[in-house]
């Protein structure tokens, strides 16, 4: 005997229009950000957060996963995030390679004094 | 007691056989394990490209017309795909498999409009004279920095390995949604539904590809004069 599986799909269509809504809305603020001048660190702190948010957005609603058994969450979701995070180990190396670029003007020739 | 009732009884005693101790079947779990990979392989690109992006100086050159414009109608297809595609599914967990085909068509065009949007993109990049190694001469000039450093030619092939990898997604994609579309009375709901994983997925990923690629390289104020 096959074990059965819960076929029944929560949710209903108007839940996920909503859901596309809110995505969509917060694409067009990311749209209007582009065009606000701002140090990068704050545009990518508030670009990411945002992509996050739509992420978990579409994770939990279009792929069901708030849906799901809480192990099978346990699962996916944990390492993929330390795993994700352990490249960041990489960030230090790329601040120290750009301070040792080589500079390509030459340094303004210093006078010579004049000997009189 | 049914294998069901058993387990939803003795919740500890999932992991001893009988029962699927995730609630998914198998082919589900392997799609979900399909995906944590596919996102460790996107996060290592956009993090390299995060990298280089870091350690030199880097051209910001997407006018409003044509990049952003084109890239924001690309993620409009996409959200809106993912949106035919859960009501697809949807329709599939009501025994409904006509409404489950004609939805899983409109996702298909969906992903077929990103898909020619973004090579008419890829084309004027490419006619401007983006490669992957090099960049257009006028960039060069207009992005190199008052101490004389010139930016990064590998823009291009960081712009053009990501933005080709998810395009290969959407690809891949659209045919397998055409082979599930095509055998749709004949698939059990699980695997219209696995088939609606990967589509959103593919959109998942574009919601980081967007803001990183394009996003934080508009070219505000128009310094490059075309």
């Amino acid at each position: 005997m096959s074990a059965h599986v819960e076929e029944h799909f929560a949710g209903s269509n108007k839940l996920f229009t909503s859901i596309w809504a809110w995505l969509i809305g917060l694409t067009l603020i990311e749209i209007f950000l582009a065009y606000r001048p701002m140090p990068i660190r704050y545009m990518l702190t508030i670009l990411m957060g945002l992509s996050i948010i739509k992420a978990a957005l579409i994770v939990a609603y279009f792929m069901h996963m708030k849906f799901e058994r809480l192990s099978l969450i346990l699962t996916i979701v944990p390492m993929l995030v330390i795993c994700i995070c352990l490249l960041f180990v990489f960030f230090p190396d790329s601040f120290r390679s750009s301070g040792l670029r080589y500079k390509f003007k030459e340094p303004e020739p210093v006078a010579p004094k004049s000997v009189e | 007691m049914s294998t069901e009732a058993r387990a939803q009884t003795f919740p500890a005693a999932d992991w001893g056989g009988g029962v699927l101790p995730y609630r998914v079947g198998h082919r589900k779990l392997g799609m979900w394990l399909f995906i944590v990979s596919d996102s460790l392989t996107f996060s290592a690109l956009l993090i390299g490209y995060a990298y280089l992006r870091a350690s030199n100086v880097w051209p910001t050159p997407f006018p409003f017309y044509p990049s952003i414009v084109f890239s924001s109608v690309m993620t409009f297809c996409l959200l809106s795909s993912s949106l035919t595609m859960v009501f697809g599914v949807s329709a599939s967990s009501r025994g409904d498999k006509a409404g489950a085909r004609k939805w899983i068509l409109a996702t298909i065009f969906f992903g077929l409009a990103f898909i020619v949007l973004h090579l008419i993109e890829w084309n004027h990049l490419i006619g401007e004279g983006l490669r992957p190694f090099f960049l257009p001469e006028h960039w060069v000039k207009t992005f190199t920095t008052t101490d004389g450093i010139p930016p990064s030619p590998l823009f291009g092939a960081t712009f053009f390995t990501i933005t080709g990898l998810h395009m290969f997604h959407v690809f891949t994609g659209t045919i397998y949604l055409g082979v599930v579309a095509g055998r749709v009375k004949k698939l059990k709901h699980e695997d219209v539904e696995i088939s609606g994983l990967y589509w959103h997925f593919v959109d998942l990923v574009w919601m980081f590809v967007f803001p990183l690629i394009y996003i934080l390289s508009v070219d505000v104020g128009g310094h490059l004069a075309r």
